[in-house]
This record gives structure tokens, C-alpha cells and sequence, in this order.
């Protein structure tokens, strides 16, 4: 039996998996289908910054043979093995070079595996390169990469969201099934909803850390990109877990049934009857497209349609989520890229003239080596660390956190489930607001609360605004992930049966823009 | 201050210790770093061990990998909570580390872990016996665990990072676990301040080994000593302004920087001139200091909780299961060794001077006498490590070895010369005592046989000897004794000597 490369890509994960199981297709078949198919959409997306094909091939082909020796070997081959996968670049890689999106970090290879890198090389997932962010994932355009932005498949003259645009893009123009992102404040979920695809912060703690460049320690989040909530959900079941290596990774004790959820189960329930579901007054209106919210009230009165409850739920505290995100964000960031001064890796640059002492190598290096926003980052957040304004900046803003938590506990005694646009536009064309910082982080208003609280949140397709798509995101506790792959499975199963197939069914042929 | 005035500051004459102290109290700190023998760093998984090659105890985390974690090492907390108890301090219920930021090569991710505002240990003390064995109690603001940097080492003249050509770093003990120790201001030493200095650190240094959570050699820098002194003047209320002499590393040196920084700020000051606040380096060589960096209280190291790390949490049966661990007290242990041995101050202070208290306990453990065990440690085994270079504790001689050649001697078969050579023996690898006696053929001459030839053969050597004792010198029979020894190679028996010479005159009672 054979496939055209654009059929296979076009499977989901889950489908992919069941296609090896059955012996329809191979791994080395499905990995090369997709290798072809970022070799034919690659130049013009620019989603991937490294292919390994190579590696990949090799992995699928050893993950082949294991399967059709049969056997124990084959029987405990994990579900997703010879699926593929891509990762973020910001996430570390042995035999693979990280870059983090920055001239920093040019050249540089990873002497170790992440966790989740680990994990996903056990389950034996070819993984297909590393793709493209804002730099040190500081941006939510993929326009601050130091290695050019990523186009968005839906229009190419659009941004893909940031900083996991290239994670979103590569999985929008069918070049992976699967890829990792990471979320700060909103990085895998926003470009999750400009490009209609499914992305997932997990609970803090939910999924290790260890090897996911810091940009702020206290935020940051690994999570599972995907095109459909089933697919996301399988590859969360990958990479969660507790890993003595990161110390803020929850143990699984901490999850109400002494061990990580089955997120693929709740996907799979696919209805929303008797969902509590909580509509956060502040994300909504001002400042949000109205074929945005649009799309948004549709959703809801689908989701009421079938079954569902739906509350207004009041968090006042939202209102300074952003300004507490802005100061947090950029002290930890601050901290977290000291390291980078060419002294032991990466990038090491001389000053042109003047003796050759260590402070001038270090601010030479940092002055070539970090772009424009990761240095205003660095420097807003140098100065909220100050002596003397500690209290008034940093301190503050963990005051606005914890309040933050408490409005959302108050929410969710009202709601099993919160609701809310995931972004408040529709994906903007590139170079709009490079120039405009404040409007670039207007971006994130929806998903930054979730980052603050440290709570799970979903971002999945709503249908389209002006022919792009919008994203509608669902917030649940801490811990309580299978409720957002619930909630979500949900919504994506009736928005499914109102357009008769899945919206990214309507991406644009891009070997046809390509040419 | 500008640096002319600081040169010009510098080159005071110090006034004599004793004029300083008319006129000046002084005021001390210190602040001792204790590295922990943990068998990994604070936090990583990476191996805690001193003089390997360069930069092979390290993994991604030590060297500041982009993506990784610390993950902190519990043993370390536990030294850190014993060393807290010890030192009679409070514990944190909860405690977090932080960063202290600073952009310096041996620091590779530009911050040291710390903690800042919220230390495990707390309000503490330490009572401190002085020479004299009066009681000097020095109390504790804080101990906090933290992680040692990098070794930098400058090529070029100066040695330091300013005009070096180049500079190497090696970050085996980059992560090592430390805690510091920081004490409150110390009045009330007058001119026993440099004293009471050299007993704190000692006193440290006599804990952290005792507890077992340190190797406490000064000379590796697991100990490791800043001194803060001021004066103020006679009657006086505030405290003067501070200098901070960096990594005083042996308690002699503690002793002399505190006696140095005493005349050289008395000296300033009874000139007109005022401290500046600063770091000061200790020079061995000269027992004196020299200005390092100023320092003002308002470095800016922009701490902020550690978000990579969850706070550390104490629970009350944690802390009482290691308090039920605390060895005794060193200070109540060398009183109670002391009295029960019976040996004199000054044989007590040349034991500990020689670190060798826990080696002749254990030897009286294994059932010699206070004054036997302390004869050959004190005698032929610190004779031997000292030709050798070495520390006697590290000669490898195990307190068994010892009562072993002692039971050789009290029962005839070897004398104290022999015993002394089969030591020697047994220290180059010839086995255990008894087997060296044998296989060299050391037995002493006991058989009659063989010895009264000898005897006899020395008397007709030696008539004029024989005559005087004779005529009743028996101490003239000590001359007969040499050619005894020497016809038997050394292993005769003195006494039986003796005896065999009076038989054979029919002087014997």
C-alpha cells in the first residue's frame, strides 16, 4: 500500500500511531513523508532553524525493525514510537545544536538532554529537528529570532505567533505531527491560536524543566504542540512527570490520583455536558477584535448547547496581571541570561579597540550577542532587582501574583473550567508591531494570568476571523490538566461537526505559495 | 576618599599594640566559611573532591549550562542544621536560598546561591576557651549554606586579575556545599582579642571535625577566615569603621591580622586620619595587610529568591534526630580526655597542637595506657612522620599497631630501642609487629646460654671494668652493657645483663 507524502502528513498523531501498529505504513515511510515535506515548505515558512535528518531516519528505521521482529520488544514499543516530533530551540539537545534563537548561543551543542528530551528519545520518537522562537523566547511574533521570523501557513505575510511560532507553524504546515513548545506567558498557546493548532501549558511543575533555557524560572513551562486536543494530550502523557532534577517539578504524589492524569482519557470524553464553565469577565472586550469575540460567543453558545453551564466569573486582579508579568519576567530573564558572557560557550566577541580586560570581553559579547529585546528585558529587569526598588517593583508584583491566585481560586469554586479568548487578535502582519513593544505584549493578556497563578491552560481552534483563525483557551487548577483536554476535546469535537472536518483541513496549499 | 589620601593613610607608622589598646577597644567579626565533605556539590550530582585535574568534577550544572537546574543536596542540609545546632543556634522552620548577583569568571552563571534574608541557622553561640582555660562566649548572628566558586589562577607578575596576561579558571570547586558562618560584632576582648580571634577559628575548625562534616584543614581552605575589626575609642558608644582582611587561612594568621588591623587603624586614627571601609589583603610574609577594594555596605547584588529552588522546610523530628547525632561538645571532651588521663596542660596542649587526640583515644580504646599512648605518638611516631613530611594521623599507623608493640615489650620480646626500629619497619610495609620480630630475627637475647658468653667474653675485654665493680660501682657495669649489645646485635636485655655480671661475681643477692 502506498502513500502520498501529503496524505500521511496530513494524519493526526493518533492516526500516525495506529497506522505503525497496524504495519500500514513504517516509520521510516511516515518520518521521511514529513522530511519531504518541510524540504518542499521549509524555505518559505522557516518554522525549522535544524533537520536532522539523519538522526530521525535512523530512529524510525531502528523503531521499524523492533516492530516487525515482534515479539515483547515490539508489544512494549510505546504508542507514539515512530511518530515524529519537533522540538523548540530553546530546548537542549545533545547531537543536535541549541541555539535558543540567539546569536548567543550560534554554533553551540548541548553537552546533555533535556528531561523531556530523554523522554521523548525512551518512546523512541523520531525527532525531526529544532524549530524556530523569538529569541531566548522573548517576543510573541517569532520576529525577534536572530535567524529570521517564521511565516504563518494561514498567510504568509503573517506572524505565527511567539515565541514558539516555529513549534505552531511546523505543526500548522503539516511538517510534524507533534512538537514541544515552551510557555512563559502564553508562547505555546498564542501561536497555538493564530495558526489554529492545540497547544497546552501544563500545571508549573507538571513536566520537568531541566534543559528548557530559563527565560523566567518561576513561569516557565514545557508543553505538548499538536493539531488536534487528542494528539496534544498523547504527548503530554510523554513528557509529564516529576524528575528529581528539577526541584520544582511536582511529585506525583501531589496529583489527586497519586500519579500523572490520563490526559488522552479526557480528551477522548468529548462532550461538555454538565461542564461548569466560567467566562472571565476581564478577558473580554476592550481591546479584543470583534471577529474574535465573536467567535468566542459562538463558542460558548455551542458549548451551552451542549450541556454546559456557563458562569460569568469576576478576577479584578487581572487587571494588573500584565503590569506583574512585566516586572517578574524580566528580573528572573535578567538573572537567567547572565550566564551568557563567552567566558566557557557560545558566542564570544572582543571589543574593536581597548585592552582586552574580562568586564570589556563580557559586555562586548553581550552587546553583539543578545538583539534588541532580549537587551530590554535584561535591563528592565536589572533595574526592578535594585537596591531600593526591589520592594516597590519585584516585591509588588508577587503581592498582584498571590492575588492573582486568590481570584482564580474564587473563580473555580464557580466554574470546573475557565474560559476566554486565548488571544485578542487574529494573527497581524509581520513587521506591525515590531517597533511597538507595549502592543506586542498586549498579546498575551489572556494567557499571562495562567503563567502567574501557575495553573493549566488549552488553546484550540474556535473557527476563523477574516480567514485566520482564532484560538479560545481553557483554564482549569492546578493539577487538573485533564480538565482543559476535556473542555477542549469538547469544543474541538463540536466546532468538527459545524464545519463537517477539522479547520486546519483549510491551510492553504504551500507548495503552491512556495512556487 | 581619593587615593592619595588613601596611600597617605597607608603609610602611617601602626602604633604598638599595647599603645593601641590604651586608647582604642577594638571590635571584631568574623565571618568563617566551613567547605563540606559531602561526597557531591551543593547542587549537582557532581563529584566534591580536592586536587584533581582541572575541571574534571564538573558536570552541565556547575559550569552553568544553558537549561539546567540545581537540585539541592540534603546532606549538605544536614551538615548545615548539625553545624547550626552545635553552634547553639535556632533553626529556620522554612528557609529559601537566593541569588547574589554579580558578573565575576569564576562564578558560571554569574550568581553564587546563597541565602540571604532567610538563613537555616540563627541566634546562636559559641563559648570559647582561651589559653588560660577562661571561657570567652562569641555570639552567633547566623550560619547559611551557600555554594563555593571557581579557582582562578593569574599569569603575569601581580597575580591578581588586574595586569595578569591571561587567567585560568578551574571549576572543580565551583558548587562545592559551604556554609558560612557569620558572628555578631564582638566587644569586650580588649587586648585579648587576637587571642580570642585564633580560639574562635580553632573552635570552628574542632566542631565541623568533630561533627564530622568537614575535613577542617586550613591549608586546603576548608576553613577559611575573613576578620572584621574596628576600634572605637575608650568610651565611646559607636562602633569605628571596618576593615574586612580576606581569607586569613590559618589560626596564627588570624591572630597576627587582628594584632596587625588593631595598630594600623590605631595608628590612623591617633594621627588625625579616618578608616576607609574595605577589603584588605593578608600577607604571610610580612604579617601585615594591604588595601584591597573598597567596599561600602550598598554593593549591589540585586538578591531575589532562587525560583529554581523549592524552600526548604525543617520538620521538628528532622532536627531532633540529628541533634540526638551531635558528637559531645570538642571543648567538654578535651576537658573530660584530660582528667581522665592524668597528663599535664602543657603534655595536653602538645596533643592537640599535634592533632593527635582522636589517634591516642583510640589507641587507649584499644587498651594501652594514657602514658603509653601518648609516648609513641608523641615520641617515635611523630618523630618518623616528621622526617617524612607528613602529618603523624597520616603515617598509617593504626592504634592496634601500637598496644601490639607495647604487649611485645611488656612481655620480653622486644626492648624499647627494637620496638622503636620495628615501628619503622611496619611503617615501610613489613607487616604486623610480631611477624616483623620474627621474620628479622629481633627476639631479644633471653637465653642464657648465649647471653652469659657474651657477658663473659666482654668481662675478660674489660678487666679494669670488672675490678671497679668489684670494689662496688655497679654503676661501672653500664660499661659492660655496650660490647654485650654489640656481640648480640642489640637484643639484649639491660637487666639481664646486669644480673649475669653480679652472678658471675657472686655479688648477686
Amino acid at each position: 500500500m502506498t502513500h502520498t507524502t501529503d496524505a500521511l502528513v496530513r494524519l493526526t498523531a493518533a492516526e500516525m500511531a495506529a497506522k505503525l501498529r497496524a504495519g500500514d505504513i513504517t516509520s521510516v515511510e511516515l518520518t521521511q513523508a514529513h522530511l519531504d515535506r518541510i524540504a518542499a515548505v521549509d524555505d518559505t515558512i522557516n518554522a525549522f532553524l535544524h533537520v536532522a535528518a539523519d538522526e530521525a531516519l535512523e530512529t524510525a528505521a531502528a523503531v521499524d525493525t523492533t516492530r516487525a521482529a515482534g515479539g515483547a520488544a515490539a508489544e512494549s514499543l510505546h504508542p507514539l514510537a515512530g511518530v515524529p516530533i519537533a522540538i523548540k530551540d530553546l530546548i537542549v539537545t545533545k547531537g543536535q545544536p541549541t541555539t535558543a534563537g540567539s546569536k548567543m548561543l550560534q554554533g553551540w551543542m548541548s553537552p546533555y538532554d533535556a528531561t523531556v528530551v530523554e523522554k521523548v528519545r525512551a518512546a523512541r520518537m523520531p525527532i525531526l529537528g529544532k524549530t524556530n522562537l523569538d529569541e531566548f523566547a522573548m517576543g510573541s511574533s517569532t520576529e525577534h529570532s536572530a535567524y529570521g521570523p517564521t511565516r504563518n501557513p494561514w498567510d504568509i505575510t503573517r506572524i505565527p505567533g511567539g515565541s514558539g511560532g516555529g513549534s505552531a507553524a511546523a505543526v500548522a504546515a503539516f511538517e510534524a505531527p507533534l512538537a514541544l513548545g515552551t510557555d512563559t506567558g502564553g508562547s505555546i498557546r498564542q501561536p497555538g491560536a493564530v495558526t489554529g493548532t492545540v497547544g497546552t501549558k501544563p500545571t508549573y511543575g507538571g513536566v520537568s524543566r531541566y534543559g528548557a533555557i530559563a527565560m523566567a524560572s518561576s513561569l516557565d513551562q514545557i508543553g505538548p504542540v499538536a493539531r488536534t486536543v487528542e494528539d496534544a494530550a498523547l504527548l503530554h502523557e510523554v513528557i509529564a512527570g516529576h524528575d528529581k532534577k528539577d526541584s520544582t517539578s511536582l511529585p506525583e504524589t501531589e496529583y489527586p490520583e497519586g500519579e500523572v492524569p490520563a490526559f488522552s482519557a479526557a480528551a477522548s470524553t468529548k462532550t461538555a455536558k454538565g461542564l461548569r464553565i466560567g467566562v472571565i469577565k476581564q478577558l473580554q472586550g476592550e481591546g479584543y477584535q470583534s471577529g474574535v469575540l465573536a467567535r468566542f460567543h459562538e463558542a460558548l453558545d455551542q458549548l451551552q448547547g451542549a450541556g454546559a453551564e456557563i458562569v460569568e466569573v469576576d478576577c479584578p486582579s487581572f487587571d494588573y496581571a500584565l503590569g506583574a508579568y512585566y516586572l517578574i519576567m524580566p528580573s528572573e530573564a535578567s538573572s537567567n541570561l547572565a550566564r551568557y558572557d563567552g567566558v566557557r560557550y557560545g558566542t564570544r566577541v572582543l571589543p574593536e579597540e581597548g585592552p582586552l580586560t574580562i568586564e570589556r570581553v563580557m559586555g562586548s559579547t553581550r552587546a553583539a550577542g543578545f538583539g534588541e529585546e532580549v537587551k530590554r528585558r535584561i535591563i528592565l529587569g536589572t533595574y526592578a532587582l535594585s537596591a531600593g526598588y526591589y520592594d516597590a517593583y519585584y516585591g509588588s508584583a508577587q503581592k498582584i501574583r498571590t492575588l492573582i491566585q486568590q481570584d482564580f481560586a474564587a473563580a473555580f469554586e464557580q466554574a470546573d473550567v475557565l474560559i476566554s479568548p486565548t488571544s485578542p487578535t487574529v494573527a497581524f502582519p509581520l513587521g506591525e508591531k515590531l517597533d511597538d513593544p507595549l502592543a506586542m505584549y498586549l498579546n498575551d493578556v489572556a494567557t499571562i494570568p495562567a503563567n502567574l497563578a501557575g495553573i493549566p491552560g488549552i488553546s484550540v481552534p474556535g473557527g476563523l476571523s477574516d480567514g485566520l483563525p482564532v484560538g479560545i483557551q481553557f483554564l482549569a487548577p492546578a493539577k487538573q490538566d485533564a480538565r482543559v483536554y476535556h473542555a477542549a476535546g469538547a469544543l474541538e469535537q463540536l466546532l468538527n461537526d459545524t464545519y463537517d472536518a477539522p479547520l486546519w483541513a483549510q491551510i492553504p496549499a504551500l507548495e503552491e505559495v512556495a512556487r | 576618599m581619593n587615593t592619595t589620601t588613601q596611600a597617605a593613610m597607608d603609610a602611617v607608622e601602626p602604633l604598638s599594640f599595647d599603645e593601641a589598646l590604651e586608647a582604642f577597644e577594638p571590635v571584631m567579626g568574623f565571618e568563617v566559611h566551613v567547605e563540606l565533605n559531602t561526597a557531591t556539590k551543593m547542587f549537582s550530582s557532581a563529584p566534591n573532591a580536592f586536587g584533581d585535574e582541572p575541571n574534571t568534577n564538573v558536570n552541565e550544572v556547575d559550569l552553568g549550562m544553558p537549561g539546567t537546574l540545581p537540585a539541592v543536596n540534603g546532606k549538605a542540609v544536614e551538615s548545615a542544621i548539625k553545624l547550626g545546632l552545635a553552634l547553639n543556634c535556632s533553626i529556620a522552620e522554612h528557609c529559601r536560598f537566593a541569588r547574589k548577583q554579580y558578573f565575576y569568571p569564576d562564578t558560571p552563571k554569574n550568581w553564587q546561591t546563597s541565602q540571604y534574608d532567610e538563613p537555616i541557622a540563627f541566634d546562636g553561640h559559641l563559648d570559647v576557651e582561651l589559653d588560660d582555660g577562661e571561657i570567652f562566649r562569641v555570639d552567633i548572628e547566623r550560619a547559611h549554606m551557600e555554594e563555593d566558586a571557581g579557582k582562578l589562577t593569574h599569569a603575569g607578575t601581580s597575580g591578581r586579575i588586574q595586569g595578569a596576561d591571561y587567567s585560568l579558571v578551574d571549576y572543580n570547586r565551583a558548587g562545592v556545599p559551604l556554609i558560612e558562618i557569620v558572628t555578631k560584632p564582638i566587644t569586650g576582648a580588649g587586648k585579648r582579642a587576637p587571642e580570642i580571634a585564633r580560639a574562635y577559628v580553632s573552635a570552628i575548625r574542632d566542631i565541623v571535625k568533630g561533627l564530622d562534616i568537614s575535613d577542617a584543614r586550613m591549608e586546603r581552605g576548608n576553613v577559611r577566615c575573613d576578620a572584621n575589626v574596628s576600634l572605637m575609642r575608650r568610651g565611646a558608644e559607636v562602633f569605628g569603621t571596618r576593615s574586612e582582611t580576606k581569607n586569613v587561612n590559618s589560626m596564627r594568621a588570624v591572630e597576627h591580622a587582628v594584632t596587625y588591623e588593631i595598630r594600623r587603624h590605631a595608628g590612623i586614627l591617633s594621627a588625625g586620619g579616618s578608616i576607609v571601609q574595605e577589603t584588605r589583603h593578608w600577607k604571610e610574609d610580612t604579617r601585615t595587610t594591604s588595601s584591597g577594594r573598597p567596599k561600602s555596605d550598598a554593593d549591589d547584588y540585586r538578591y531575589f529568591p532562587e525560583p529554581d529552588l523549592v524552600p526548604i522546610v525543617t520538620t521538628t523530628e528532622w532536627v531532633e534526630a540529628l541533634r540526638a547525632e551531635l558528637p559531645e561538645p570538642p571543648a567538654q571532651r578535651r576537658r573530660r580526655l584530660r582528667e581522665a588521663w592524668g597528663y599535664s596542660e602543657a603534655e595536653f596542649r602538645d596533643v592537640i597542637a599535634a592533632g593527635l587526640l582522636d589517634e591516642i583515644e583510640e589507641t587507649v580504646g584499644q587498651g594501652a595506657s594514657p602514658a603509653v599512648a601518648r609516648k609513641w605518638w608523641m615520641g617515635e611516631i611523630s618523630r618518623l612522620a616528621n622526617a617524612r613530611g607528613v602529618d603523624p594521623a597520616a603515617l598509617g599507623v593504626e592504634p592496634v599497631t601500637i598496644v601490639e608493640l607495647n604487649r611485645l615489650i611488656e612481655g620480653g620480646t622486644v626492648n624499647d630501642k627494637i620496638a622503636r626500629q620495628v615501628l619503622e619497619h611496619h611503617v615501610d610495609g613489613e607487616g604486623a609487629p610480631a611477624d616483623i620480630v620474627r621474620n628479622r630475627g629481633l627476639e631479644v637475647v633471653s637465653d642464657d646460654g648465649a647471653l652469659t658468653a657474651a657477658v663473659e667474653k666482654a668481662m675478660a675485654e674489660n678487666p679494669d671494668v670488672v675490678e671497679k665493680v668489684k670494689g662496688g660501682k655497679l654503676k661501672a657495669i653500664g660499661a659492660l652493657i655496650g660490647p654485650v649489645m654489640k656481640e648480640t646485635r642489640g637484643q639484649a636485655d639491660a637487666g639481664k645483663v646486669k644480673e649475669i655480671v653480679l652472678q658471675t661475681l657472686g655479688m648477686d643477692s
